[in-house]
């Protein structure tokens, strides 16, 4: 069958099987192996990705199902060579080690600060608890996603001000 | 020298690269700027033009013989360009390859299986899904045999003989070993006022790293050459072992390991799939790429722990240790797959006397085959002192119990004193340095361990359950020395070649390999430290056998301790060969510069001087060169450690139960670690919390579980439990610097630190909440329901 | 990563459309919302369909929570997350907001619905536990249009519904009645875990008295179960600890638990009897707050 969807802003369309599954379509069909996979039954989160602006595990989403629909991957975190206040964060607070929970981490945690622009430790701590980081013991994710929180609290203060004078 | 230093608080600025330290100290790592733009490059990354894929057929019974293999309807499906059974293998005489503890393992089974998910026959097909579609369509006939899954009852002399492979193999006996003085022990546990037994289990774990294992094997037929990406710890081990194995010329096999997401010992051992892949791309002359799944990973891949431990400590009524005696029964699985130095079969488990002053020490272990996957080290273990420490940290606790003293003021009383360093223990290892008891201190202060006590004593008052556990570990990392260490044949000894080019930059290659640890950040400071080239100036290469020097490989925290002194040894190299260039390029003898780290200068002229980047173009450049002197500055060197080096570290647990449903939680825990001079201690930090958060998952959940017919009950993430954001508390550490006398920076490695140490100070901490219930000993996992047959008063063994 | 077996995907735009396919295809076809349980099953080859049809884009008309003067509607669509974050609903029935907050981790809750929870029917099921104890009622929809069965009859043992093969789930139905609160607890080995028990409780007062008490319990038995000797004992009866505990026997008594890996079946019976008096307390706790 064939499927249409938007992929971090562009269009794409391919031919697949109906059993295709999201995650193996982006890394294998698109070649954006950024959004990764560590199980079979949904409880590892290495391979969530936005759908409509909402995280879900491309692992249990068919391709055909994001037929039509918005996918947004870790490569569509990055603006104009710019990093996200997330992927800053993640380097600037160790919040990552082997870098294979990290895409999904991320992408969760940019939903939370888009909803949430302040949470909580304990916010944070549920935000991610979908998703297993077998290297950091999360307290420096925790700690990233802050950092991110308070680093566009000063660039949103910062803007009102400019818009102020 | 020791200094004292409280934890770090947490900096929230950005850091600039011309802000970063030329050397030791906090620096943001090198390799993250790829990883967070989701640009890592891991073995599924790959896609190489006409690249085929691998499935496994697994066996669904633990023990049966091997009747029939029916292949023709897999070799029918369209998608399917090759099918191979054992037999086929046999054939070229590949069925069977060595495991790193000289056993040995079938790459597919040709006469019986030995333990569920067993290797039987693999497919080659167009993609993953046709190739796992396939797998439906192979028919195999077994004969079920009685399997062997209680390694109590695996020498029974009536058992079934799994291992009927090994020519006049009657039973099921693996290895049997000592260490210590058995007759000394048995006299002083004789006068000894007190001695206390008690049966400790530490059931089978799974490292379980987020990224699976797997492969793609690329055999080149007009080059004669095979490329192998692969999840390895070990690069160079494994290359060697493949020359060995498939009969192909070393010179002709490149590993590669490229990005890893997650080791933990989990990739130290050569899996039948990675032969499997190197097997299917020599038959179809394409590239194969073989990814196992989670289910494979936990039910086949390298296991942890499974020992049964009898610990039993002797010591004076005012809580004077003076000996520790054990017993292991030690199940191996089916194959001892077990990746430790071959001297050691128990790996270093020798270690288990702790950090204690005692007057005698006496291990018996013995080993058993079981109708279970093969293993036996993996998981962050170092090499089974994560076995060892959680014995003696637990019979020390119970000791304790049976004293009533202060589980801290025990400890205090026994550890081993700063003036007995190099210290040598009743099992004859010799710890390299230590000052423990400010270790101890700084960790009870930094938990308010008073206050603590007090707490938990008015919530007693209430029947509140609140528990306070305490854990002191030794490490042993760092293997060699060569001439005691080695693998299968291979000395524990590790390269390191440096390269500075004309402009002063610089690439340093390495033998060992990151899966996470941050290596390419670590190492560029180290050479930085020695050079004064600054890191970010310095490329560090690693996980490519035609790249980079022989050597064994990252697991047993070795890395720091063994390729980290090669690094700065090399260094020092290019160092001395640069002073004899400044001293021709300054007209000065060698004897009258100094070094200040990144130029040489004229002692007393200070302005005269000559940085390591002049240096550098001098010595590719025109013009002469001091007699004797080549052109060039680099350096290549094999660094063999003179002793293993001996981390040390002092935690504390803070748990608190429901009464009511029996949930722990783990509300702090501050971990105070020495690895002797360090490095990067951000780096050292998330070593430390991701060890702590192994340790909550394996006290409170992890553990691979087996049917009475050897089903693998803990085959998927949903049923082998890692621990969430939610079940681990913010990480609450510190450090002292006891330096190590023999390593050339001081340092100690920390990789696997937290992980042997925590488990003990969390089951401490569950054990003294449970108190008031007469509890002394509760075996790991400490599941809700597990509690509460311990508060019931009827605590089980997990097997 | 393990793959589902091939079958042909089919999407569906309206109910109608989804029950004529079914209806065509018989039981080689099954529905799909947000395939968190199913399509991990089908990964394992555990369950296999030559057809499965997705009705995600069916969210826009079951996706929905209305209040109504004494019933509550929720569409079968409605996701986790929004029954999580429904003020409406919480204020109505608060065990939902309980329940929410511990039912899979949050991404999965982005996409998993009411309507897929219930037709799984897992034993361990939290909203089934819900629904249970809140006496909803299923519309099940099929070709000659729609009929109401009550949670007792939906689930008919582990993972067998009361849906037909040409049937689908369409809105489930809670009534609601004056003087009401609700509570619920669960018991996890690790969060996202299946529980290894909970229970749900709903009690209605009236002045200081216990009107009518319901309590439905997961994990304990073959599906989750409501518990109604404890509305016998409990009616006409101030509330208070002599009575919740009572009422704790008797769930203990009733329920049928298992030993497995998430614990022993004693220790099982004794979370029924520990969580039925910690949720009758604090929906009592709720509904008192509620009568002030």
């Amino acid at each position: 069958m064939q499927v249409t969807m938007n992929v971090n802003g562009e269009e794409v369309s391919r031919e697949i099987e109906g059993r295709l599954l999201l995650v193996h379509f982006l890394r294998d069909h698109l070649r954006l192996t950024g959004t990764h996979w560590g199980c079979d039954t949904s409880n590892c989160g290495t391979c969530v990705v936005w759908l409509d602006g909402e995280p879900v595990k491309s692992c249990t989403v068919l391709a055909a199902m994001a037929g039509g629909h918005e996918v947004r991957t870790v490569e569509g975190m990055e603006k104009d060579g710019e990093l996200d206040a997330v992927q800053k964060g993640f380097v600037e607070c160790h919040g990552l080690q082997c870098g294979f929970c990290t895409p999904g981490m991320m992408m969760t945690a940019r939903a939370l600060l888009d909803r949430n622009p302040d949470p909580s430790e304990q916010e944070i701590r549920e935000a991610i608890s979908g998703q297993i980081c077998r290297c950091t013991g999360y307290a420096t994710i925790v700690r990233s996603i802050r950092w991110a929180a308070a680093e566009e609290a000063g660039t949103r203060t910062t803007a009102t001000e400019a818009s102020a004078s | 020298m020791t200094t004292t230093v409280p934890a770090d608080g947490h900096r929230t600025a950005f850091v600039d690269n011309d802000q970063k330290p030329c050397g030791h100290g906090r620096m943001l790592r090198k390799e993250d700027p790829r990883f967070v733009r989701g640009r890592g490059r891991y073995v599924d990354d790959l896609q190489l033009p006409g690249m085929l894929h691998l499935a496994i057929l697994r066996s669904p019974l633990a023990h049966a013989r091997l009747v029939s293999v029916d292949t023709s309807l897999a070799e029918a499906h369209p998608k399917v360009r090759l099918v191979v059974t054992g037999a086929m293998l046999a054939e070229k005489g590949l069925a069977w390859m060595p495991t790193l503890s000289g056993d040995v393992q079938a790459v597919l089974a040709t006469d019986k299986v030995r333990f569920q998910g067993q290797e039987v026959a693999f497919v080659v097909a167009e993609d993953r899904y046709a190739a796992r579609d396939a797998l439906e369509l192979i028919d195999v006939e077994y004969e079920p045999l009685d399997p062997v899954i209680d390694v109590r009852t695996a020498l029974a002399p009536d058992a079934p003989v799994i291992r009927d492979d090994l020519e006049g193999k009657r039973d099921n006996h693996c290895f049997d070993w000592e260490t210590g003085d058995a007759v000394e022990t048995d006299a002083v546990f004789a006068r000894a006022d007190v001695v206390v037994k008690e049966d400790i289990v530490y059931p089978r774990v799974h490292p379980a790293p987020m990224e699976t294992c797997g492969a793609v094997a690329d055999y080149d037929a007009v080059d004669g050459k095979l490329t192998l990406w692969s999840t390895t710890q070990a690069p160079h081990a494994h290359r060697t072992l493949y020359a060995i194995v498939a009969g192909l010329p070393e010179h002709k096999i490149r590993v590669v390991s490229p990005d890893i997401g997650g080791g933990f010992g989990n990739k130290v051992p050569i899996y039948p799939g990675y032969v499997c892949a190197i097997v299917g791309s020599l038959l179809t002359g394409k590239p194969v790429k073989w990814m196992e799944d989670r289910s494979e990973n936990l039910i086949t891949t390298g296991f942890a722990r499974d020992y049964i431990m009898r610990g039993e400590i002797a010591a004076t009524r005012e809580g004077k240790i003076l000996a520790v005696r054990t017993h292991v029964l030690a199940d191996h699985g089916a194959f001892n797959g077990t990746a430790a130095p071959v001297k050691y079969p128990a790996g270093f488990f020798g270690v288990f006397t702790g950090s204690y002053d005692i007057e005698a020490a006496y291990c018996r272990m013995t080993a058993a085959y079981t109708n279970k996957a093969p293993g036996g080290v993996a998981y962050a273990c170092s090499f089974r002192i994560t076995e060892a420490v959680y014995l003696i940290e637990r019979i020390v606790d119970c000791l304790a119990y049976e004293l009533g003293m202060d589980p801290v003021e025990l400890r205090m009383q026994n550890l081993i004193r700063p003036e007995q360093f190099p210290y040598r223990t009743k099992t004859g290892w010799v710890y390299d340095s230590g000052n423990y008891a400010p270790t101890m201190e700084l960790a009870t202060q930094l938990a308010g361990y008073a206050e603590l006590r007090a707490e938990q004593a008015e919530k007693r008052a209430r029947g509140e359950l609140m528990g306070i556990g305490v854990s002191f570990f030794t490490e042993a990392v760092g293997a060699g020395p060569r001439k005691d260490m080695d693998i299968l044949g291979l000395g524990m000894a590790d390269g390191c070649e440096l390269r500075v080019h004309p402009t002063g930059k610089a690439v340093v290659r390495l033998s060992v390999q990151s899966q996470g640890q941050g290596h390419e950040t670590t190492f560029a400071q180290i050479v930085a430290e020695e050079l004064g080239i600054p890191p970010q100036d310095i490329e560090v290469v690693h996980g490519d056998t035609d790249q980079t020097p022989f050597g064994l490989g990252t697991y047993g925290s070795r890395s720091t301790p063994v390729s980290g002194a090669a690094a700065a040894l090399v260094a020092r190299k290019v160092r001395d060969k640069a002073r004899l260039i400044a001293s021709s390029m300054l007209e000065v003898s060698v004897a009258d510069l100094e070094w200040e780290k990144g130029s040489f200068q004229v002692a007393g002229d200070p302005k005269a001087s000559v940085t390591i980047q002049d240096i550098a173009m001098r010595a590719h450049g025109a013009g002469d060169l001091p007699d004797g002197v080549e052109g060039g500055l680099e350096a290549q060197i094999c660094y063999n450690p003179e002793n293993l080096t001996y981390p040390h570290g002092a935690y504390i647990c803070v748990v608190d139960i429901d009464p009511g449903t029996a949930k722990v939680t783990v509300r702090r825990f501050v971990a105070v670690d020495d690895c002797g001079t360090r490095i990067n201690p951000m780096i050292i930090e998330g070593q430390v919390h991701g060890g702590l958060t192994d340790g909550v998952g394996m006290a409170l959940m992890e553990m691979i579980a087996f049917d009475e017919d050897g089903n693998c009950l803990s085959g998927s993430l949903m049923d082998y439990l890692i621990p969430t954001s939610l079940e681990v508390p913010d990480w609450e550490t510190g450090f002292t610097v006891t330096p190590s006398p023999h390593h050339p920076i001081g340092a100690k490695g920390v990789g696997e630190s937290a992980t042997v140490g925590s488990p003990p100070a969390i089951v401490n901490a569950v054990v003294d909440a449970l108190k008031p219930f007469g509890v002394r000993h509760a075996d790991m996992p400490l599941t809700p329901s597990r509690v509460w047959e311990a508060m019931q008063g009827r605590p089980t063994p997990p097997i | 990563m393990q793959v589902p077996a091939p079958f042909e995907y089919q999407r569906v735009h309206s109910v109608d459309e989804a029950i004529a396919l079914l209806d065509r295809l018989g039981d080689t076809a099954r529905l799909v919302a947000g395939g968190h349980s199913l399509i991990p099953m089908m990964k394992l080859r555990l369950a296999n369909f030559e057809y499965l049809i997705d009705i995600n884009e069916l969210h826009d008309q079951l996706g929905y929570i209305r209040v109504e003067p004494g019933l509550i509607r929720i569409g079968a669509m409605t996701r986790h997350r929004e029954l999580l974050e429904s003020d409406e609903l919480a204020a109505a029935f608060p065990i939902f907001r309980d329940a929410e907050r511990v039912i899979a981790d949050p991404v999965v809750r982005n996409r998993g619905t009411l309507g897929g929870s219930l037709c799984q029917a897992d034993p361990s099921e939290d909203l089934s536990a819900v629904c249970t104890t809140l006496g909803a009622s299923c519309v099940v929809q099929g070709l000659d249009g729609e009929r109401v069965v009550p949670m007792e009859d939906f689930h008919q043992g582990p993972y067998e519904t009361a849906v037909g093969d040409a049937e689908m789930l369409t809105e489930v139905r809670f009534p609601v009645r004056p003087g009401g609160s609700s509570a619920y607890e669960k018991v996890e080995r690790r969060a996202g875990d299946w529980a290894v028990v909970s229970a749900g409780a709903a009690v209605w007062l009236d002045g200081g008295s216990i009107t009518d008490a319901r309590v439905g319990l997961a994990a304990v038995g073959p599906n989750t179960a409501g518990i109604p000797g404890i509305a016998d004992v409990m009616r006409g009866r101030p509330p208070g600890e002599e009575l919740y505990a009572r009422a704790g026997d008797i769930a203990a008594e009733a329920c049928s638990p298992a030993t497995d890996r998430r614990g022993s079946a004693e220790y099982k019976r004794h979370l029924a009897r520990e969580l039925t008096v910690r949720v009758l307390r604090r929906a009592v706790a709720r509904a008192g707050r509620q009568e002030a």
